[in-house]
């Protein structure tokens, strides 16, 4: 299979402190990639990096388009990452607030459109149209994360669980061919974070989109996950199908300590 | 519930409050005859007040508590009173028809004066409008907004001093400087956020205020420009009151046309990803949002507007100088946005009419002024935060389109 997302080396340095070592990613066509690691190992910060929030010190990024030349990713502002095809939720949830569930997805097709301020002002046929078209897509895909009882709702007023699928909803009208997800089951209970489960899966067999995840839950990662990489202190320590990385010895250590007298 | 325990608070407020003012209030020293006068009636008064008051204080915010849960309880009606009847056909037009009587007849009713003052007002809906771009949706706080105007002041009266260009060429100059200093503003201060983007755009204001002021061969100095002539009508010789009527009715014209493009603006792609930057800068640009051009353009147009009501300001006063555009005529503009509603068009125009024509109707009280306008300022923020009129998002409706039924995904 052939690989989206291509990270290699990639190094990032805060100051003294040196938040990613040359670590090495990549993610192929469909599939679900997860990656793992204690508190601080530094997975967001690799999320920043290859979004283009934080510039990373060292390294190289590329997206490979289906069609169309591969995107080297270093130095992209993170609105052109966005427009090349990766999109991403957030660990903290970061929607629009005071807008309503239905506009916080308007946003996410903003950068597929292009009406500029004339548009806005003349509002000329081809412009309605395309504000029609918004609207529509918005609510197809609403209809597809099913939050379509909640279109004319305030961001801020819905439950949690609805909170964490709208940001996936925002993100996949970008219309990504890669979805970043940072944490998308973080304080979801049992019976959520199952249909958090099937909602990904069915993502990524409907829209066709590669799916990358950081994520705490093991019961969700193993069940999920076609491959996982695991960082501890922002080094790469094992990389593999779920059944290795459960047995790797790296890994357990990682998360549960070492043994004083092994 | 007020209850004898607020009583009590209220009580022990109003002792609090005497034994502050008790040295000011109470004694007097009469230093010539060597006496102590001991005004003990004036002690009584301020204890009075101080009760009075705070118990009122009380009730207000426990009011507003009980709102505030009412509305989490959920019902039908929680949008607030002013959006829902101006929904209402039965009350909008009328309403809409009285309001444009009044409009028209204004300039032929009351006197020059009055149209004067009305004027003032209706260049402060335009600007405020203008600013609102900027703060009410961009999230943007601009404490330097006046410089713009300065902008468009001075465009027209400088042009027609050196060029004799005339009022109608000046307004879309005016403008288009004004645009251009916009931008020339949003680069510095694209990486700056809140308290530091305020603090450069109140710099740059007073920049723009210095230069005017000390450079004395581009701008004449504090000695200002006079004799800036009126807009003229197709070379028609217009008396003072002729003229201030036309005036009126072009402000009029431009305020229409603004409340057009912004509610436009508002409504749109543009506004959409202006209010998303104002909501969350980082998630706005992880959604694929340009954020240096929506910055740009909320500064420029917001400036654009700022400029127009420049030249008409300019045009009106027939003289300008430096003192006209200081910091305190920036706040005011703010406060017209803050006051009236964020974001929300009719409350800016509310914003502009109260704060301009208040202080000319209360000149009684001019002494007063600041007080009052602090005390109102206070108690909005306290009671309704939102301005006088809040913003109320654009809902759609679904009936062609799939089910309506409760797909929350539960």
């Amino acid at each position: 299979m052939k690989a989206v997302l291509e990270v290699s080396q990639l190094t990032m340095d805060f100051g003294g402190l040196r938040a990613l070592d040359h670590i090495d990613l990549e993610v192929r066509e469909g599939e679900i990639v997860a990656l793992i690691g204690p508190n601080g190992a530094g997975k967001t910060t690799f999320f920043n990096c290859i979004t283009g929030i934080y510039t990373p010190t060292d390294g190289n990024m590329q997206l490979m388009p289906a069609q169309g030349a591969p995107v080297r990713l270093n130095g992209l502002k993170p609105n052109k990452v966005t427009e090349n095809g990766m999109a991403r939720t957030f660990q903290n949830i970061r929607l629009f607030q005071n807008m309503t569930v239905l506009e916080n997805v308007m946003i996410g097709r903003h950068c597929r459109l292009h009406s500029g301020i004339p548009g806005a002002v003349f509002r000329p046929p081809a412009n309605r149209r395309e504000e029609k078209q918004i609207v529509e897509d918005s609510y197809r895909m609403l209809e597809k994360i099913g939050l379509t009882g909640y279109v004319n709702e305030f961001a801020k007023n819905l439950p949690y669980g609805a909170q964490r699928r709208l940001e996936i909803a925002r993100a996949l009208a970008t219309e990504p061919f890669i979805l970043l997800l940072d944490e998308p089951a973080a304080g979801m209970n049992a019976q959520e974070t199952k249909e958090l489960d099937d909602l990904i899966v069915r993502i990524r067999d409907q829209e066709q989109v590669s799916i990358l995840l950081i994520e705490h839950d093991m019961k969700l990662v193993m069940s999920l996950s076609d491959r996982i990489y695991v960082v501890d202190y922002g080094k790469r320590i094992a990389e593999g199908n779920p059944e290795a990385i459960k047995n790797d010895p790296a890994v357990i250590k990682a998360y549960l300590g070492e043994e004083i007298d092994a | 519930m007020m209850t004898l325990q607020e009583i009590k608070k209220s009580l022990f407020t109003s002792l609090w409050f005497m034994f502050l003012t008790f040295p000011i209030m109470v004694i007097k020293v009469n230093t010539i005859e060597k006496t102590i006068e001991w005004r003990w009636e004036r002690m009584a008064a301020v204890g009075l007040g101080a009760f009075v008051l705070s118990f009122v204080w009380r009730y207000l915010i426990q009011r507003k508590e009980a709102g505030k849960k009412r509305a989490e309880v959920g019902s039908e009606d929680n949008v607030p009173l002013i959006p829902r009847l101006m929904s209402d056909r039965r009350f909008y037009m009328p309403g809409l028809m009285a309001t444009i009587v009044m409009v028209v007849a204004f300039p032929f009713v009351f006197s020059l004066y009055q149209t004067n003052v009305m004027i003032t007002a209706l260049i402060y809906v335009v600007v405020g409008l203008g600013l609102n771009i900027v703060v009410g949706l961009a999230g943007l706080l601009d404490l330097g907004y006046v410089a713009f105007y300065a902008v468009g002041a001075y465009s027209y009266a400088l042009l027609n001093v050196h060029y004799g260009v005339t009022f109608w060429m000046a307004l879309p100059i005016g403008a288009a400087l004004a645009f251009l200093f916009g931008i020339l503003l949003g680069f510095p201060v694209l990486r700056l956020r809140g308290d530091y983007l305020a603090i450069v755009t109140l710099g740059f204001g007073e920049i723009i205020r210095l230069v005017l002021e000390n450079w004395n061969e581009f701008s004449f100095g504090p000695s200002g420009i006079a004799n800036i002539p009126k807009p003229g009508l197709f070379g028609l010789d217009l008396s003072l009151q002729q003229s201030t009527t036309f005036i009126y009715f072009l402000m009029i014209g431009l305020a229409l046309m603004t409340i057009f493009v912004v509610r436009r603006l508002q409504d749109s792609r543009i506004g959409r990803a202006w209010i998303a930057l104002r909501e969350d800068e980082v998630a706005c640009q992880a959604m694929g949002i340009d954020k240096t051009r929506t910055k740009l353009s909320a500064f420029a147009l917001g400036a654009t507007w700022a400029g127009m009501g420049g030249v008409v300001f300019a045009a009106k006063t027939t003289f300008i100088n430096p003192t006209s555009f200081t910091i305190w005529e920036s706040i005011i503009i703010l406060c017209v946005v803050v006051l009236g509603g964020m974001g929300s068009i009719l409350g800016v125009i509310v914003g502009a009419l109260i704060l301009i024509l208040l202080p000319e109707y209360l000149r009684a009280f001019s002494e007063f002024r600041m007080l009052i306008f602090g005390v109102i300022l206070v108690m909005m923020m306290v009671f309704r935060p939102g301005g006088i009129i809040s913003d109320v998002r654009r809902t759609y409706k679904f009936e062609g389109l799939g089910n309506k039924a409760e797909n929350r995904g539960e």
